[in-house]
Parts: structure tokens; C-alpha cells; sequence
């Protein structure tokens, strides 16, 4: 069966092409900063699991001191210039696109065929990672696709990724980063005392109040923590389940579910969700990293306000 | 009795991000003190640290499309894009990302929220497409609406995904609000909570739409 093990194979070769195109770029003064930072990478995805925990803890460090000492660096890079892509660009046509859509056509009809067809029993891929197993395969495809079309050099496609990978650079790990501190807050008992915190400071009578602090708490913990996972199950045991379900008698799908997209209101907002808005900001190349986050905060806090109004008049009908 | 210490380290991700320290270093020194102050020794903490970064690997794991973009770039994807949305006429820079907005939110309510993507879909395709719409109704752009442009089609993906995702059943998410409230005794099927997730569907629509049709007149009033 193809599960996540077979990807992280896949990922760690990727990692380590990118170090090793690191370690020989000399157009980049700190080369071997991005060289151990993507090879540490690489040793992540291809023996995470025989590290043992600590040995984790201690290449999780590692990195966190190279970003931490600027110690990454981007090359000038050797792709082609503006006028040869014009040139390309005409003259292969919008076939080009054919390529680019090979991995999300390939995510998609595959996620189709192994959901509702009786492929789903076959046993070949693990049903936990279905679509990511697809993206990977579509991946590889799309590499063949292209390698066959265009015959560009054997090391293109790594010197391409690597631009484009030195223009995330560390901001890459974040969000693995920060799901690790979940674990560490969770572990230390943080939940528990914002939870305690939350249910102090509720007024008992307003119901509205009730449910505005319910969406608001959400909206400050998901910021603080960058998903609103987290934020979950701490407010709901605050809030949610004892104040507007077991005493105001509300409707449970509505609080549990338009709680969570209050939630996903507060992840539009915060630097702590780094895949969806720091992330994005590098690989724009914009010169503001809040860029992404600025733009959302208009779109965020209507959309609040219209969870809150939801909590409100559909769960206590 | 609850102790309070351990939320300092909230305070510290909160300080050091508005103090602009490199977010890894920020993140890292909060995790270790939260853990300390919580009681727990430092191997614990550390140890706890590695077993939460090996056991979300698949989170960084998206970045391996980046060949193949980094590749069709080399090759004029991007110009190509601008190409094609310079060749359809009444094409503007906020009805595209409305079309991009319906596509990435019907997508993601089917389960297929990794098929899009900032690294796959927005970087080369949706912000190139977005810029070529508005240089052609407006000219040239200036530093700060091209960046503007490419922020909203960043927002756009991200507002898509987050609306969309839970309307699907078998989400994270979805999984996770089951969860938490079966704990209470509270029993729900997923569809229940799915369905739930539609209006404020609906919602981040409408009001992600009109902002985006406010955007393509204030980048008209611009010129």
C-alpha cells in the first residue's frame, strides 16, 4: 500500500537535490547555510522516524539556528531570461498549461476514483492520504511530461524548484514548526488556562454576549496559535458546550460548526497561519510579508460578524 | 489549581512577532519556555518539540510541486498566462478572481483542497493572470498595485479554501468538531455539522465578491 512513507521518500530525494544545487551555487554568499538547512530537511523526511524523539528535538534546533543566525542566502540563479520565456511562451502556446494542470487533474480524478468506485478497496493507497498521494504521483508525471517536451538539462527542474524553494527559505518550515508548538502548548496545560481564563470572565445573562465572546475567543486563540484547531476544543469546553448548548439550549451542529469558521476568520488575520499568509507573501515576492494578511483583514472581520449573527439567530431558533 | 506562567509564552510569540525576530527563533524560544514554566523538564520539552515536527512532515510536504512550477516558469508559463487573459476581452482583474474564488471554494467543498494551492496555482498562474487583466484595462502599474494585485489573489485563494473546505464531510475539521463535542456527550454526524458550514459559505461569497468588484473600481480610479 502507498501511503505517506513512500512521499516522504519522494520529498527527502527533492530536499536533497536542493542542498546538494545549494552547496555548489557560488552566486550565493551563504551556500552552505542553505545547503545544511534543506539537507537537514531531507534527513527529516527520510529517517524522522528512526530519530527518536529527542533526536528530532535536537535537528529541529539545528534549524531553528540557522534561520535564527540569517545564516540562508539565495543565489543569482541560471533560469532563462524574460525575452527567451516571451519567445518559449509563444511558441509553445497555450498547450503549456497542459503540464500545470496535469498534478491538479491527477489529484482530482484520482481522489475521485479511489472515493466512490470500488478502486477505494483495493488496498493500493492509504486511504488517510489519498489526495496527497495523488499530488506526489501528479508530480511525477508532470516532471516525465515536461522532461519529454521540452529536453531541458538533467538538473533543471531541481535548479528551478531551488529558486523557487530560496525564495521561501525558512518561512518553508513555519508552519511544521508551529504545529510542534501546539504540541508543546497542549502538552504544558495552555489550553486548559485560557479556557479557565475565558469561562471566568463570561457574564452570565446576555446570551448574545455569550456568543459573541464564544466567536471573538475563537477568533484571539486561532490567532495566537495560527489554526483554529486548536482553538476548538479549548472554547467549546470554555464556552460552547457548557454556557450555549447545556444552558442556553442552542443547536450543537450550529455552535460546532460556525464556531470553527469564526475561527478561520481569526487564521485570515494572523502571521501565526505562515502557509496561507506568510507563505504566499515570498513566493509573490512582495515586499511587505504582512501583505497577504492586510488584504484579508477587510474580507475577515464582515464575515465575523456574519458567523456571529449565524451563531445567533440559527442556533437559537 | 491552575497556574497562569505558561501563557507568557503566548505573550512571547505575540512580542516577538511584532518585534520582527525571525519567526522559527520566535516560535522555538516560546515552545521551550512554555514548557519549562508548565513543569516540564527541558529533555521533555525538547523531546515533545521533535515528536510534534516528525509527526506534521506532511505539512511541508506541498513543496514538491516546486520542480514542475519552477520548471513551466523556465519555459514562459507565466507569460503565457498573461497572454491568454490579454486575449479575452471584458476580462478584469476582480471577475476573474470572483470565477477563481466560486472554483476554489466548489472545489474545496468536494474534499479537493489540495488541488489549488499558493505554490501550485496562485504563484504561477492566478497572480500572473490577475496582473495581465489589470494592466490591460489600466496600463501600467505602479510598485504598490501590482503588489496589491498579488496580494488579493493570495487572499482570494485563501478565502475559497477556508469557506469552502468544511462543507465536505470527511474534513479535519469536521472530524475535529465530532470529536470535541462527542467528548461532552454530544452526539452529530458529520452532514449535520456540513451542512452548517454553507451559510457562512455563502457569506464569505458575497462579501469576498464585492470586495473584489470594489477593487477593480478603485484600481480604475487609480489612473
Amino acid at each position: 500500500m502507498i501511503g505517506l512513507h513512500w512521499l516522504y521518500v519522494l520529498a527527502g530525494a527533492i530536499f536533497l537535490a536542493f542542498a546538494i544545487g545549494s552547496a555548489r551555487d557560488a552566486t550565493n554568499p551563504k551556500r552552505w547555510g542553505n545547503a545544511a538547512f534543506w539537507s537537514l530537511l531531507a534527513v527529516s523526511f527520510w529517517f524522522g522516524d528512526l530519530l527518536g524523539d529527542i533526536g528530532n528535538g535536537i535537528l529541529v534546533l539545528a534549524l531553528v539556528a540557522l534561520a535564527g543566525a540569517h545564516l540562508l542566502g539565495r543565489g543569482a540563479g541560471n533560469s532563462t531570461t524574460l525575452q527567451e520565456r516571451e519567445g518559449f511562451s509563444q511558441r509553445y502556446g497555450n498547450r503549456l498549461f497542459l503540464p500545470a494542470l496535469i498534478i491538479p487533474l491527477t489529484a482530482f480524478a484520482g481522489t475521485l476514483l479511489f472515493s466512490y468506485t470500488p478502486l477505494k478497496g483495493a488496498g493500493w493507497i492509504d486511504p488517510k492520504a489519498v489526495t496527497l498521494v495523488l499530488l506526489g504521483l501528479g508530480v511525477i508525471l508532470a516532471l516525465a511530461t515536461c522532461d519529454l517536451w521540452f529536453r531541458p538539462p538533467a538538473a533543471a527542474p531541481f535548479e528551478e524548484g531551488r529558486r523557487l524553494m530560496d525564495s521561501i527559505g525558512w518561512a518553508a518550515v513555519l508552519p511544521q514548526m508551529l504545529a510542534s508548538l501546539g504540541a508543546v502548548f497542549a502538552a504544558a496545560g495552555v489550553g486548559t488556562t485560557i479556557g479557565a481564563l475565558a469561562s471566568a470572565i463570561i457574564p452570565s445573562g446576555s446570551l448574545f454576549l455569550a456568543v459573541a465572546l464564544y466567536a471573538l475567543g475563537m477568533v484571539a486563540f486561532t490567532m495566537i496559535m495560527g489554526n483554529a484547531f486548536a482553538a476548538f476544543p479549548v472554547m467549546a469546553a470554555a464556552i460552547g458546550v457548557p454556557i450555549l448548548i447545556q444552558q442556553g439550549g442552542g443547536d450543537p451542529a450550529v455552535i460546532g460548526a460556525v464556531g470553527m469558521l469564526a475561527g478561520f476568520c481569526g487564521t485570515l488575520m494572523t502571521p501565526m497561519a505562515a502557509n496561507f499568509n506568510i507563505v504566499p507573501a515570498a513566493l509573490l515576492e512582495l515586499r511587505n510579508q504582512y501583505g497577504v494578511i492586510k488584504m484579508q483583514i477587510a474580507t475577515a472581520i464582515p464575515l465575523l460578524i456574519a458567523n456571529i449573527l449565524i451563531l445567533y439567530f440559527a442556533a437559537f431558533r | 489549581m491552575i497556574t497562569y506562567w505558561p501563557l507568557l509564552g503566548i505573550a512571547l510569540v505575540v512580542v516577538g512577532f511584532a518585534l520582527r525576530f525571525n519567526p522559527l527563533l520566535v516560535v522555538a524560544v516560546a515552545a521551550i519556555v512554555t514548557g519549562l514554566l508548565g513543569g516540564m523538564p527541558f529533555l521533555k520539552v525538547l523531546a515533545t518539540l521533535g515528536h510534534g515536527f516528525n509527526e506534521n512532515r506532511f505539512v511541508t510536504l506541498p513543496y514538491i510541486v516546486l520542480p514542475v512550477i519552477g520548471l513551466l516558469e523556465r519555459y514562459g508559463l507565466q507569460q503565457r498566462a498573461r497572454a491568454l487573459i490579454s486575449s479575452i476581452r471584458g476580462a478584469t482583474t476582480g471577475r476573474l478572481l470572483i470565477v477563481y474564488l466560486v472554483f476554489r471554494q466548489a472545489v474545496s467543498a468536494l474534499g479537493l483542497k489540495d488541488v489549488a494551492g499558493h505554490a501550485q496555482m496562485v504563484r504561477p498562474l492566478l497572480a500572473p493572470m490577475a496582473l495581465a487583466a489589470a494592466e490591460k484595462q489600466h496600463g501600467e502599474l505602479d510598485e504598490d498595485t501590482d503588489e496589491q494585485v498579488k496580494a488579493m489573489s493570495a487572499a482570494t485563494d485563501n478565502v475559497g479554501l477556508f469557506f469552502g473546505e468544511d462543507i465536505f464531510l470527511a474534513i479535519a475539521s469536521i472530524l475535529l468538531i465530532q470529536a470535541s463535542l462527542a467528548s461532552f456527550g454530544i452526539a452529530l454526524t458529520p452532514l449535520q455539522l456540513s451542512l452548517w458550514a454553507i451559510p457562512s459559505a455563502i457569506c464569505a461569497f458575497v462579501i469576498h465578491g464585492a470586495r473584489l468588484l470594489l477593487f477593480d473600481r478603485r484600481l480604475g480610479r487609480r489612473k
